[in-house]
């Protein structure tokens, strides 16, 4: 039997159960909310933001590979491709795009269409620092760790800081594929 | 009708992390089991490096006399494997739902720490049902 090709971000989008996009929009913003109340510093409340994004990430990027079918990526530019196509459709029902690749083809940007989280959301002049929606740079950060490759995630632009669009920069630091101590020399 | 005499879930560093007995041919006890794993953890990467072609994912189906032992591992470098009676079809398609069980039913369970044995009793409900042998059987579409 040939084996299934991948699925496109819409159709795994339609065929898993979701939940109200409002109950997301205020459970997400509950969470922030309450960082903000426990950390009090917005540096802190980032870098919790980021961890739980990473943590979320780790578990996500298997469903993401059951789910969608894909078969390994070829270079980098295809994994970009796939998280901005099929992951960010599948997860979050936003279409997203790849563009400014550097020279090397290890650094890029993803733009969202759109963003759920930050439905009815306006940050107030005491968290201008606020990355609102860290959590997506550490799901991003934690996914492609485990598949092997360390990467930095860091926001080019965010709207809720005046910008038009949210922009990510994904940087691919280093591919560290598993190590096996089968080698004669060693 | 062909039958499934066990189940194993090896982690990406070896160790195993589930595993599931059907039949009484070839019970082991614990031990036993996790040498298993650990041995199969290390065929599988050693047959990587000795493939004559470059990108190989390791070995998927053993054959022998009196079992088949097909295996599926993923991206993240789990591996799935069933160790089963000659000649039983659609094994590839049940390892791919398993680890479709395994991603809602373990990943997904908040007290699940990752990498350590899965002691997960929906995942366990879910995984005899689709064990059932009508159930493997549809799983062939």
């Amino acid at each position: 039997m040939a084996p299934a090709g991948p699925r496109s971000g819409d159709a795994i989008f339609a065929s898993v159960e979701r939940v109200n996009a409002e109950l997301f929009t205020l459970t997400y913003g509950a969470i922030v909310r309450q960082l903000l109340t426990d950390l009090e510093e917005v540096d802190e409340v980032n870098k919790q933001l980021d961890q739980m994004g990473y943590n979320i990430g780790i578990r996500l990027v298997d469903e993401f590979l059951a789910k969608s079918n894909v078969s390994r990526c070829v270079d980098f530019k295809e994994t970009a491709e796939v998280i901005a196509k099929v992951g960010f459709k599948m997860f979050l029902g936003v279409g997203a795009s790849v563009t400014n690749w550097d020279a090397e083809g290890t650094c890029c940007s993803i733009v969202l269409e759109d963003n759920p989280l930050v439905d009815f959301v306006e940050l107030p002049d005491t968290c201008q620092g606020l990355y609102y929606c860290n959590v997506l740079s550490g799901v991003i950060r934690g996914a492609l760790e485990m598949v092997s490759m360390k990467t930095e995630v860091t926001w080019l632009r965010d709207v809720l800081r005046g910008d038009d669009v949210f922009e990510l920069q994904v940087k691919l630091i280093k591919q560290v594929p598993e190590e096996y101590p089968y080698k004669d020399d060693e | 009708m062909a039958a499934i005499y066990s189940l194993y879930i090896i982690n990406k560093s070896g160790g195993l992390i589930f595993y599931k007995d059907y039949g009484s041919a070839g019970r082991m006890d614990t031990n036993d089991t996790l040498r298993v794993a650990s041995l199969w953890h290390s065929m599988h990467a050693i047959s990587q490096q000795l493939s004559p072609v470059l990108g190989c994912a390791g070995i998927e189906l053993l054959e022998a006399d009196n079992f088949d032992l097909h295996c599926f591992q993923s991206l993240t470098g789990t591996k799935f494997f069933v160790v089963c009676e000659p000649g039983t079809l659609h094994m590839e398609n049940l390892l791919k739902y398993i680890y479709e069980l395994y991603t809602d039913y373990v990943l997904k369970n908040p007290f699940y720490e990752m990498e350590m044995p899965i002691r997960c009793e929906l995942f366990d409900i879910n995984l005899s049902q689709a064990v059932q042998k009508d159930r493997v059987a549809l799983l062939g579409r």
